[in-house]
């Protein structure tokens, strides 16, 4: 798990998070959703470190992350894979040497042990006939499903995917969320998403956290939200006619659950129709 | 960033391979452009030292002298190492820039790895152990290319410019030159380091950068030139 306690940072007068404050839980899919310059991108930076906030904690099991010295740090990084927007793999290297990259540098097993690991990781995000080459010769999609077997290849207790869907049409865009969600339970992972892809919010999303202007506005799970009554994250994410129609459809359908018709019932938001 | 390169390797074996591999970049990458300017630096000395003394009574084995004296003083270690400066700098700059704009570095520092120690001492490294070797070859080459255009434009002849060789030679040019080499070599290297590593933006800050580490490494090059004459000599 990892909480969040009070993050602050601002870049010169421009104070891009107020006193954030949320939970990442352990082994689910966590959302940090908002719209560009919500701070979203900032506050990940901060809990794998990239950048030091002006005052707050950032707990990793109970351990403060900002206030640990490089070494206790680095241990830490150690079980953080991370996903990044423009997926950041090494271009000198082919597809496999980036995933071999990591156990290079860290792990202590046989050429022969570390290949095979390689080889399985590839073969999970569907690579493996492209092991040989380069970031250049690939698809964009190819890359991301690259950084994923990187990210991945340490078996991490934390994964982070910065806007894992950005550039990508919609088709390759479930592919890589349906792979992040397997990924998060196969590996029980804890994992932390930014994005501001609807379905990904909708279809991925076990715990959502809503940033406006470098405030957490909302926190919940992607039933909670379907019933949130926060104008600001209704209007960001129930944009368009049809965006707010699969809204109410996925009301009725929550509505055939006896729990959640008791629930729904007795907080009034029983659908329309 | 000096500081922050001095840390513990995660593993020595990686940080190896990367310090052999910026080695051959640096090297022999760089040997091709070394080989052409100082073959040229030494016959253009040849031709204009000849075309200067014009006085009867100096012997044409003096040519050869100057020629020697002046590859090693200062063609080969200074004149190669501005033109190193701009190869090998521009791309040091570019290469960090390019990875630190494409979050390759954030990727490397999320891994746990000490980026500054992984990719700029490796390369410094490599710029201090394989610049006095392309300063030396250098200086060989120059006083060959200057015995070559002595002879083919018949200005002296093979002997005479082996015996202007052999005369009055003195050592310490040889440690001066070094001593530069030495100081260029990290000049060279860690200036570009520095703009390439910490660069923000996109491309056009790179080529920035980039134009900014070769503009100051060669003004820090002849700064550290006359101060190295100044002390030294």
């Amino acid at each position: 798990m990892i909480e969040l306690v009070n993050i602050r940072k601002s870049f010169g007068e421009k104070v891009v998070l107020q006193d954030v404050s949320a939970t990442m839980q352990a082994g689910k899919t966590n959302l940090i959703i908002g719209s560009s310059g919500s701070g979203k991108t900032v506050l990940m930076k901060c809990m794998v470190g990239l950048v030091k906030p002006d005052s707050g904690k950032i707990l990793y099991n109970g351990k403060d992350f900002t206030a640990m010295n490089d070494k206790d740090k680095k241990d830490i990084r150690q079980e953080i894979g991370m996903l990044f927007q423009g997926s950041a793999l090494f271009d000198s290297m082919t597809v496999e040497e980036n995933v071999l990259f990591p156990l290079d540098m860290f792990s202590v097993g046989s050429y022969k042990e570390k290949r095979k690991r390689v080889a399985e990781c590839l073969d999970r995000v569907n690579l493996s006939d492209a092991a040989k080459k380069f970031p250049a010769e690939i698809s964009g999609g190819m890359k991301k499903r690259v950084g994923i077997a990187r990210a991945i290849v340490l078996n991490p207790k934390y994964l982070f995917c910065d806007e894992p869907n950005s550039g990508l049409d919609p088709q390759t865009s479930l592919v890589i969320d349906k792979l992040i969600s397997e990924l998060t339970k196969e590996y029980n992972i804890t994992t932390v998403i930014n994005t501001h892809d609807m379905n990904t919010v909708m279809e991925s999303g076990d715990h959502i956290v809503y940033m406006y202007q470098g405030l957490k506005q909302w926190e919940g799970s992607n039933k909670e939200i379907i019933f949130a009554k926060d104008e600001k994250l209704n209007d960001f994410i129930f944009a368009s006619d049809f965006l707010r129609d699969a809204k109410e459809m996925r009301q009725m359908e929550m509505f055939q659950d006896r729990d959640w018709r008791n629930k729904m019932k007795k907080d009034g938001n029983e659908p329309k129709s | 960033m000096i500081k922050g390169m001095f840390t513990r390797p995660e593993n020595g074996k990686m940080y190896w391979k990367e310090f052999m591999h910026q080695c051959v970049e640096i090297g022999i990458g760089s040997l091709g452009i070394v080989l052409i300017i100082s073959l040229f630096l030494g016959a253009v000395t040849t031709v204009q030292t000849a075309y200067q003394l014009v006085s009867p009574i100096i012997p044409k084995a003096t040519i050869a002298q100057i020629v020697r004296d002046t590859m090693i003083l200062e063609m080969a270690p200074t004149m190669v190492c501005i033109v190193l400066g701009g190869v090998i700098g521009s791309k040091i700059a570019s290469e960090l820039g390019n990875m630190r704009v494409s979050e390759q570095i954030d990727a490397l520092e999320i891994m746990g790895i000490n980026t500054k120690a992984y990719l700029i001492l490796p390369k410094i490294m490599a710029a201090i152990v394989t610049i006095p070797m392309l300063v030396i070859t250098a200086a060989f080459l120059g006083i060959w290319g200057g015995k070559m255009a002595g002879s083919l434009s018949g200005i002296l002849s093979d002997e005479e410019f082996m015996q202007g060789l052999r005369q009055s030679f003195d050592g310490y040019n040889v440690f001066f030159a070094l001593a530069k080499s030495y100081t260029y070599s990290f000049i060279i290297s860690s200036i570009p380091a520095y703009y390439g590593y910490y660069v923000q933006g996109g491309a056009l800050e790179i080529g920035r950068a980039s134009t900014t580490a070769v503009v100051i490494s060669c003004i820090l090059i002849l700064f550290a030139d006359y101060i190295l004459a100044a002390i030294l000599l």
